[in-house]
């Protein structure tokens, strides 16, 4: 019988869910013992052309990292899916868009305007602003061409299973792997993680949400028992699914939400917002004038890295310009 | 209904006469929804909420063994009782039903649109039926009511009300911060318009409050918190010693007259004296006095001792501690009162507490309360002296935006009823009544304001003063712009009197927050509705009396209390209530006991407790949650639902819409 195909497909990722793969230690050993590696190119020394090669759906399974950002990556998204029987989102970028999802901020063109021309360490004298074909020097080059808005793996093709986190909890991505190669997947479009939001993983005391003040995480040293939102540190952790054992917390950083929107929720951020809006100054409210209302949201620095940090992309609120004809 | 089992939905085009009908082609929504996946019938008709309308459904409901219906018709809160008892007659639990407002929300605002609006009342019936389809029959259920009531507040209202229930047959415990019961009424001289004793009408309801079976008095008592809900609340009550025994007292008065202390009297507002052991008034009841241990030479200094030596009965017990009272009532009525606006601080211009010979309304009364400090003469505090010259100046802090927006609804009346004080105590006075509109509306006010107008030695200046001065000898004066003259006019009275705008008891802050029942903008409690449900609040099962809920006189909050005591009879007559079937429903399953929702919640309903596994989850008491739908939309994780409106109805809702 043979062993059952793994393949691992970059996206716009930054490769840390594929170092964090490096993390399941010896076990990655039993897992390239059970596996044949149809595709990883961070390592395995396969070239494209091996992957296209081999039948659609013949890969048992594919965990796909990074969000879908340019051509290049698009067509890489579409191969994985058909090439693969399951695929997998894996990591936050593939689940949600992910960090280079905040992109969806901003226009295609003024990001390649700021980021070629318009930022003040850019020496680009001859103003050549890469596109699709793009005439330098001697002629002509073709690189990949970036989307107007980036997207989540599922924004693209059909996806199986998702695997969040940044990167995905070792525990879980060990969980999937094990119940791909012992072929007692669950049912398909579960997420791997917790029915639950990230506080229920979390050991620190609860006992008022009444927050009087948000302040910023250089600002105190958190008590290390209380609630780090209870102490007017922004922790994502009651909005963001569970299953990663709470660790940002446990260590006294504030969860920033790297897995996800939690099963009964559809927007992380926009759920998290009317959260924290509701109890921030809720004590002494009848009083509140709107000028102090406006001094304690203030205090939100960053409020979309803060709530859409993972998941812009995903967000029901929609981009209303930038959007073609 | 059967999980699984297919869905059968019946909608019900209402023509509403004309009101929909002849903009909205009812016709062709109903032939629209007909062709809807699950929907088995659809039909319009005249008046849906008919009897013959409501048969339809009735009957449908069995022809076609519908498990779901719609009706598109008006606002729900009209007539969405009245279907939902067809459907329920009909055999179908009664939230098996959803309707869709094609009146309010379609045809009364697109008259001119007519197949526009057709088109949007089809949307609109069509989310309706979206959400049907998803719609899970919900539970009422009955909860038993104590026949008990606990009345807040011992004023005239908090008699009224309590002598109603009691004569009702049903038990009541009546609480009362001060010694004595009575309140501000206990206070006057006379009432208007009729110029009754105020002490003569009072008393014999004090009394009698004090001696029904049915009623508990809890003097000198404090209420300390409330919990749960509507036919069950549990209250607790802190009984401030008086360190005198009650059982014992026989009420003779000896150790006030032993005790060799005296202080300023509350209940005389600083004007008389009083012991360090005092009765409140002279007819308190209970007829039982206090000792005030911040000026009792024993508590202070540990001598003296004068009271418990004469005291005939050794009804002294300076060890008295303070006692916990615990209660379980069905209903509660709030008759806490009003204060007086704080005009010392807030109005510097009038020199009141600056000058003796400024004095408010209430402090003339008990100038010329036979039982007062000036044993019922009118004598001015600077020097005892009669005063021959009397502004009266009416709206002092009411109906002014710097100040209380409201107008205090009794103090024109009393400014021409202070006005007959000092003239009939002193004919030779002369009296200047200061005002900006006499506003008299209650019956016999208008008649008593034209007798007074016509006593020649009272003089009305339409005018409010400015800033009253005092001269180099002690006189006060000061200017004020005749409206009616077109003149300043410099007067120069012995006596002010300001007829003081009032504000919320300052012990009524407490009890709404312990109550957590909702206050208005000024502070009095808020109704539930200001002109149809104006004794019910916020907080089922409590209900208001008198100026608690905004300014009153006499006669109003009377009858305010005599409605709040009906309420409350109603309510434990019936003997049980009805729970709220869209309570919020948290799925313990997807909760992660973030706390996000606790503090939330207005009504107190949710906690959050720890499961066997020690994980925190948020509990809703159903019989407290109002589904209100605050928790809901706050829970970030999608835990908490409102039953009946849940995210997936509400999705369904807003795709069919926007789709
Ligand atoms: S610290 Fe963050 S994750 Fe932990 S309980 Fe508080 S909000 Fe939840
Ligand atoms: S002397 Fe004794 S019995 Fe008389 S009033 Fe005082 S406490 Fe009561
Ligand atoms: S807000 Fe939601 S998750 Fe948090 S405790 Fe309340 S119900 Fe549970
Ligand atoms: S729905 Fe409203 S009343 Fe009910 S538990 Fe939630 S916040 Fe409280």
């Amino acid at each position: 019988m043979s062993k059952p195909k793994l393949a691992i497909i970059p996206g716009a990722n930054c490769a840390g869910c594929d170092y964090s793969l490096l993390d399941l230690g010896e076990k990655i050993i039993d897992v390239l013992i059970a596996t044949e590696i149809a595709y990883w190119p961070t390592a395995a020394d396969l070239k494209l052309e091996d992957l296209e090669k081999l039948p659609d759906g013949s890969i048992d399974i594919v965990l796909f990292e990074g969000a879908v950002n340019n051509d290049e990556t698009e067509e890489m998204a579409k191969l994985a899916r058909k090439k693969a029987k399951n695929l997998i989102a894996f990591g936050a970028c593939a689940c949600f868009g992910g960090i280079p999802g905040l992109a969806n901020v901003a226009s295609r063109d003024s990001i390649l305007q700021k980021a070629y021309i318009k930022s003040l360490s850019t020496v680009n004298q001859q103003g050549i602003v890469p596109y699709k074909i793009t005439k330098v020097d001697g002629g002509e080059l073709t690189v990949p061409e970036l989307l107007e808005t980036v997207k989540s793996l599922d924004q693209v093709v059909k996806v199986d299973y998702y695997l969040p986190g940044c990167p995905p909890p070792l525990k879980l991505t060990a969980d999937a792997l094990v119940a791909a190669l012992s072929g007692k997947l669950p049912p398909k479009g579960t997420v791997f993680g917790s029915m639950k939001s990230v506080c229920d993983d979390c050991k620190r005391i609860r006992e008022n949400k009444r927050i009087t003040e948000i302040k910023r995480y250089h600002q105190i040293v958190p008590d290390a028992e209380k609630c780090l939102l209870e102490q007017g540190i922004v922790c994502m952790g009651p909005a963001t699914r569970g299953g990663c054992d709470a660790i940002c917390p446990t260590v006294n950083i504030p969860c920033r939400g790297c897995m996800g929107p939690t099963s009964e929720s559809r927007d992380q951020g926009a759920r998290m917002l009317s959260a924290l809006s509701s109890v921030i100054g809720l004590e002494g409210e009848a009083g509140v004038s709107d000028e102090d209302v406006r001094k304690l949201v203030l205090q939100i620095k960053d409020p979309l890295g803060t709530f859409y940090r993972y998941t812009l992309p995903k967000s029901i609120m929609r981009r209303v310009w930038g959007v073609r004809e | 209904m059967v999980e699984g089992e297919e869905i059968r939905i019946g909608v019900y085009v209402c023509h509403c006469g004309v009101n929909i009908a002849a903009v909205v082609d009812v016709k062709k929504v109903a032939e629209e929804l007909s062709k809807v996946p699950n929907v088995v019938v659809a039909k319009d008709y005249q008046f849906m909420c008919s009897q013959p309308g409501q048969n339809i459904i009735v009957e449908d409901i069995k022809e076609h063994k519908l498990n779901r219906v719609v009706v598109a018709a008006c606002s729900p809160r009209m007539h969405e009782p009245t279907f939902q008892r067809a459907v329920e007659r009909g055999g179908l639990n009664p939230y098996l039903f959803e309707m869709a407002n094609i009146r309010e929300h379609c045809s009364w605002v697109h008259e001119k649109e007519k197949s526009a609006a057709t088109e949007k009342a089809i949307k609109i019936v069509k989310a309706a039926v979206a959400k049907a389809r998803l719609l899970k029959p919900l539970k009422v259920e009955k909860v038993k009511v104590i026949p008990r009531a606990l009345v807040i507040g011992g004023g005239i209202a908090g008699i009224r009300a309590s002598l109603d229930i009691a004569n009702a047959g049903f038990e009541v415990h009546l609480v009362e911060t001060r010694p004595s019961i009575g309140g501000n009424m206990a206070r006057l001289d006379k009432t208007f318009p009729t110029l009754d004793c105020s002490q003569c009408i009072l008393t014999p309801l004090m009394v009698e409050a004090s001696r029904h079976p049915n009623i508990t008095l809890h003097t000198y008592t404090d209420v300390v918190s409330i919990d749960g809900s509507v036919g069950n609340f549990k209250v607790k009550l802190l009984k401030k010693p008086r360190y005198v025994n009650e059982a014992k007292c026989t009420g003779c008065g000896v150790c006030v007259t032993k005790c060799p202390w005296t202080v300023p009297s509350e209940f005389d507002l600083g004007l008389g004296k009083r012991k360090a052991i005092y009765f409140e008034f002279p007819q308190a009841v209970p007829l039982i006095p206090v000792i005030d241990p911040e000026h009792c030479m024993y508590f202070q200094k540990g001598t003296c001792r004068a009271c418990e030596k004469f005291c005939p009965p050794k009804a002294i017990n300076f060890d008295q501690k303070p006692e916990e009272i615990e209660l379980e009532v069905g209903a509660i009525i709030l008759a806490t009162g009003y204060g007086l606006y704080d005009v010392a601080k807030n109005m510097p211009e009038y020199g009141y507490r600056k000058y003796k010979d400024v004095i408010t309304g209430l402090e003339l009364e008990r100038l010329v309360s036979a039982t007062g400090p000036t044993k019922g003469h009118i004598l001015r505090p600077s020097d005892g002296k009669e005063p021959k010259k009397v502004a009266i100046i009416l709206c002092v802090g009411s109906r002014d935006e710097k100040h209380l927006r409201f107008c205090c609804r009794f103090g024109c009346v009393a400014g021409l009823k202070h006005a007959y004080y000092i003239v009939s105590h002193i004919p030779d006075a002369e009296v200047y009544i200061c005002y900006r509109d006499i506003r008299t509306f209650g019956k016999g006010y208008e008649e008593f304001y034209e007798r007074i107008r016509s006593y020649e030695n009272v003089k009305f200046i339409r005018g409010s003063p400015m800033e009253i001065l005092q001269d180099a000898d002690g006189s006060l004066y000061f200017d004020v712009f005749d409206a009616n003259t077109n003149r300043v006019v410099t007067l120069r009275p012995d006596l002010i009197v300001l007829e003081t705008g009032i504000v919320p008891h300052p012990t009524f802050k407490e009890v709404a927050k312990v109550l957590k029942c909702s206050v208005g903008p000024d502070g009095f409690a808020l109704e539930l509705h200001p002109k149809l449900r104006p004794t019910e609040t916020s907080v089922d099962g409590v209900f208001l009396a008198g100026a608690v809920q905004g300014p009153k006189d006499i006669p109003d909050t009377v009858a305010q209390a005599g409605a709040a005591a009906s309420s409350a009879i109603a309510l434990m007559s019936r003997g049980y209530v009805e729970t709220i079937p869209y309570v919020s429903s948290i799925n313990e399953d997807l909760c992660s006991g973030c706390g996000i929702c606790q503090p939330l919640c207005a009504f107190d309903a949710i906690s959050l407790v720890k499961k066997e596994d020690g994980k925190q989850v948020a509990k809703v008491d159903i019989s407290k949650c109002k589904g209100c739908g605050v928790c809901v939309a706050a829970c970030p994780s999608g835990a908490a639902q409102q039953l009946g409106f849940d995210d997936e109805q509400i999705s369904a809702m807003v795709r069919t819409l926007t789709g």
